[in-house]
């Protein structure tokens, strides 16, 4: 029987409510009296000389308060990045200057030159065309192999190269691996891209900054996934505010994917700017302008090699990427090909020798940085593509060659520096085959033969490192940051609570699945819970919401705070029932002791902690509110197998992905119904990744793919029904709820099941195409068919 | 500044309009009704679509004086009289229908659009239909459901809650 209450049950969202009558309040729905309002003027060249930037005639022109230049800004910090790599010779990486406006040189198509601010969005853009600029145009780097050849133009003339670093990982293991992939009896090898995309969430990016002189605070609205850390960086990296005087708010926000996690300079410049001049002054990007701003994802170029005995055991695994940085290092650019790739190259197989090499690039194009699954996509469909090509060259079956090679034993700490708590690889597996009829498939094929079209199966297994934390790990390997979570409850006089929480909720629905967990814990329903979260005046310091971290980091924040409320409220209820602390059991929302029909309700406990007339005020202090800082030991490793079914126009090359199987094992699961819509959201972004998506630069640096006219969004008719299962269940062994994330997984595990399955559509018709590079758009699978 | 008049959610409108104005920039300005969204800038995303005398009308595409006279309807009308969730917003809460909210409302007004023209739509036609609504988040999947479930139509069979 599914359960209706608590853990476990798929409520409602009650947010679906404000979301489904309008009510939302958004960043951009936020106006204060008084606004003022900005416009870029951004370069539309992808690399050179700023020679002049006269702003007179713009500064005169009708509602304009003030036009800024980079000169504005010198003397104030850059946006800060937030992980530093150490390079395979232990030399830091290279770190640009990144400004908040252009000073002296632009570096990518969309650079802020200049920003004008006046009474209205048009008086300003009218405004922009005035000002006078001179470019000197410097030759672009777009390649990344072109932009590492001796001689490259240089995107930041003070740094050596245009390499940020040299990654190995594991360095002391490159010669093992080395030997071994000499030895083998069979390398399997592989040349692949993981395409550049764009997170596109569909609400654009706001930030709306505002100064109150009286008090001397700043206030920044701002479309964010983690206000305390923009507050942080902001505040302390760039403007030189304190906390106490920096007040960052993140309301409803329209998605995020990654994009929003980062600090841009918008934010920054909009708060600076609000201050200058004593009035609000906001920012709504248009799509446009967030293809040209908001940090892209991906952009890996990658070489594969698995070497394998006889027996198709696998032997060593050796991988060389370039990961393009684009023009400056957005906030976590640099932890996403290495630490969220590097580690996660062991997979779900237990190969003993691995060495990682990343080439981290920079180009005068748009920063890369974390998209949804960050680092872990990569790893995943460079390895379940080489394991697939394998299994043809071994003549072994895919699914076969996987299971020999699953690591089985928990826990099981792989070479390149992480420990997988748990899992059951082959329960996942066994769950999708059966889920996907495989069986069925050869009907199915003879099917779509009969309509003229090929069909392929395609199958693959994935894991990652989720619930993003922990810091001690982090720290060591790079991160400037901390990575827990926080969570103060606070219980108010008649027994309902609010949990601010640092975790935000941009979509994953925080405020129905979190009170679900309260509820179970207390006995109380989840109507008596408010979750609070997304501004920095009324939340614990946090890290935000990303890396699938909310409730396996976050939750045990607010698990941790419910468990002192609870050791608390059982020494008060204790004292009114005059018994002792350890008799006191608490069930169904009242409290008793054992053995005795003493009973008090959770209400009246909470009462007497704020009206504490008969209370033990010589042993405890009145109130019931608590605050936890969660630090979790480990990473969380979710994983499944993916198997997509595919039809190819034999004509046109055109695919369709006719079903897609996902089987997940989460660890526990607090609300089905929101895990599996995270899942089908995930799945929808891997499948527009495979098969539509695709950011591209032409060789000047233009960018061509900058509007959803030329990007390929997916749409409700390029996508299946899915059929998605996360029955299979290994609880986390480390965090309270035993629960692992559940936000990436669909992105991380969809990639390589579609490329496979395409890839068998054609070896089954007598095409002996090997790899196609994504999207697998119709021109490019028809030039693989008859190439 | 001329001003321009329509009826909005049944309730007769005036408000100052550039000529430039677009329709969802005086839904959203002078009239406050920021339950319309705008997600792109050339007319893809459907975050914006509106109700015009009845049509599913993207209000990025018209212009505030277009709409002189009319009789436009957007997300906060669509709740029943009592306050309560109309059909289309009901099934979108019962089958996930929606995460992060932005295109919602885009969504519901189309849907109720397709449900006006072809009451008991296939899943085919109603992926069809939303050709012009991008929505990051669902995957579709779930909106796809609670659009059959609106319409009557029995959704056991599409997997997954």
């Amino acid at each position: 029987m599914p359960k209706d209450h608590g853990i476990g049950a798929a409520n409602k969202r009650r947010e679906d409510v404000r979301f489904l009558t309008g009510k939302g309040r958004y960043t951009d729905d936020i106006n204060i009296n008084g606004q003022a309002y900005v416009h870029f003027l951004r370069s539309d060249v992808a690399h050179g000389k700023l020679t002049k930037v006269n702003t007179s005639a713009a500064e005169a022109a009708p509602g304009v308060l003030r036009v800024f230049t980079g000169k504005d800004f010198e003397g104030i910090g850059g946006l800060p990045c937030g992980w530093q790599v150490t390079d395979r010779h232990g030399n830091p990486m290279q770190e640009p200057a990144h400004p908040v406006l252009a000073q002296g040189k632009v570096r990518h198509v969309g650079d802020a030159i200049a920003a004008v601010v006046a009474e209205s969005y048009a008086e300003a853009r009218d405004a922009a065309e005035l000002i006078e600029l001179d470019i000197e145009e410097l030759p672009a780097v777009i390649d990344m192999k072109a932009a590492l050849a001796d001689g490259a133009p240089k995107v930041h003339d003070d740094l050596t190269s245009n390499l940020c670093y040299d990654w190995g990982f594991v360095e002391e293991n490159r010669d093992a691996v080395d030997q071994a992939i000499k030895g083998a009896h069979h390398v399997t090898t592989l040349e692949l891209v993981n395409q550049r995309l764009v997170a596109n969430p569909m609400e654009p990016r706001v930030a709306v900054g505002d100064y109150a002189s009286h008090s001397d605070e700043s206030t920044l609205y701002t479309t964010s996934q983690n206000p305390h850390v923009i507050r942080l960086l902001m505040g302390a990296f760039v403007l030189g505010i304190p906390e106490h005087k920096l007040r960052v708010v993140a309301p409803d926000v329209g998605g995020g994917f990654g994009s929003k996690i980062f600090h841009y300079a918008e934010e920054a410049f909009c708060t600076f700017a609000a201050k200058q001049l004593k009035r609000p002054v906001k920012w709504t990007s248009s799509r446009s302008e967030a293809f040209m701003t908001d940090a892209h994802g991906r952009d890996h170029v990658t070489k594969i090699e698995l070497a394998m005995d006889a027996e198709g055991n696998f032997l060593a695994l050796r991988t060389d990427t370039h990961a393009n940085m684009g023009a400056y290092l957005s906030t976590f650019s640099t932890s996403v090909p290495t630490w969220l790739h590097g580690t996660l190259m062991a997979g779900n197989y237990k190969t003993p020798l691995i060495y990682v090499n990343v080439k981290a690039v920079f180009t005068n194009t748009v920063p890369v940085d974390a998209y949804r699954g960050a680092g872990r996509p990569e790893a995943t469909f460079q390895l379940e593509r080489v394991i697939d090509k394998a299994a043809r060259e071994m003549g072994i079956d895919p699914v076969e060659l996987r299971r020999k090679n699953f690591v089985t034993e928990f826990p099981y700490a792989t070479p390149v520096a992480v420990e997988y708590d748990t899992g059951d690889y082959n329960a996942t597996l066994d769950k999708a085959l059966e889920l996907a009829d495989v069986s069925g498939f050869d009907a199915r094929a003879a099917e779509s033969a009969k309509n003229g079209k090929w069909r392929g199966l395609g199958m693959n297994c994935y894991i990652e490192a989720c619930g993003i934390a922990p810091s001690a790990l982090v720290g060591q390997l790079g991160a400037r940051a901390g990575l827990y979570e926080s969570a103060t409850v606070r219980v108010n006089a008649t027994g309902g609570l609010v949990v601010m929480t640092g975790s935000h909720s941009h979509g994953q629905g925080h405020e129905t699945a979190f009170p679900q967990v309260i509820a179970e814990m207390i006995g109380i329903d989840e109507s008596q819970v408010e979750i609070v979260h997304g501004d920095t005046a009324n939340t614990p310091m946090g890290m935000g919401t990303y890396g699938s971290r909310s409730l396996a980091v976050g939750g045990s924040a607010m698990v941790r705070a419910t468990e002192k409320i609870i050791a608390k409220a059982k020494k008060i209820a204790a004292h009114l029932m005059e018994a002792s602390a350890d008799d006191v059991e608490l069930k169904d929302g009242a409290f008793s002791v054992a053995g005795t029909d003493k009973s008090v309700a959770w209400g009246d406990v909470c009462l007497a902690a704020y009206v504490p007339h008969n209370y033990p005020l010589d042993e405890i202090e009145p109130g019931l509110e608590e605050t936890a800082f969660y630090d979790p030991a480990n990473f969380t490793y979710p994983a499944g197998a993916y198997i997509c079914e595919v039809e190819v126009d034999p004509d046109t090359g055109k695919v369709t992905v006719e079903r897609f199987t996902a089987a997940d094992d989460f660890g526990n699961v607090v609300n089905p119904m929101i895990v599996e819509g995270q899942v089908h959201g995930g799945l929808a972004q891997g499948i527009g990744q495979a098969l539509l998506e695709n950011c591209v630069y032409d060789e000047n640096g233009q960018l061509v793919s900058a509007s959803f006219m030329d990007y390929a969004m997916p749409r409700a008719a390029d996508l299946p029904n899915f059929s998605v299962d996360h029955s299979c269940q290994t609880p986390c062994t480390h965090n309270p709820l035993g629960v692992k994330g559940c936000g990436e997984a669909g992105a991380i595990g969809s990639p390589p099941a579609l490329v496979n399955a395409v890839v068998d559509a054609l070896q089954r018709n007598g095409k002996d195409v090997k790899h196609i590079d994504m999207p697998l758009s119709p021109a490019r699978v028809w030039a693989a068919m008859n190439g | 500044m001329p001003t321009v008049s329509m009826t909005v959610n049944g309730k007769p409108t005036t408000a100052e309009a550039e000529g430039r104005t677009l329709l969802v920039e005086f839904l959203r300005g002078p009239l406050g009704l920021t339950g319309t969204h705008v997600g792109c800038d050339t007319s893809q995303c459907g975050a914006c679509v509106v109700h015009v005398n009845g049509e599913a009308v993207k209000a990025c595409t018209m212009f505030a004086a277009e709409a002189e006279g009319a009789d436009v309807q957007t997300i906060e009308g669509m709740a029943n009289a009592d306050g309560s969730l109309g059909v289309i917003q009901q099934a979108f809460q019962d089958h996930h229908g929606l995460q992060c909210g932005f295109c919602t409302p885009g969504m519901v007004m189309s849907a109720a659009a397709l449900l006006k023209e072809n009451p008991k739509p296939t899943e085919t036609e109603i992926r069809d239909y939303l050709e012009g609504n991008i929505c990051r988040c669902t995957g579709y999947h779930n909106i796809v459901k609670a659009i059959m479930a609106a319409s009557g139509q029995d959704v056991t069979a599409i997997a997954a809650e």
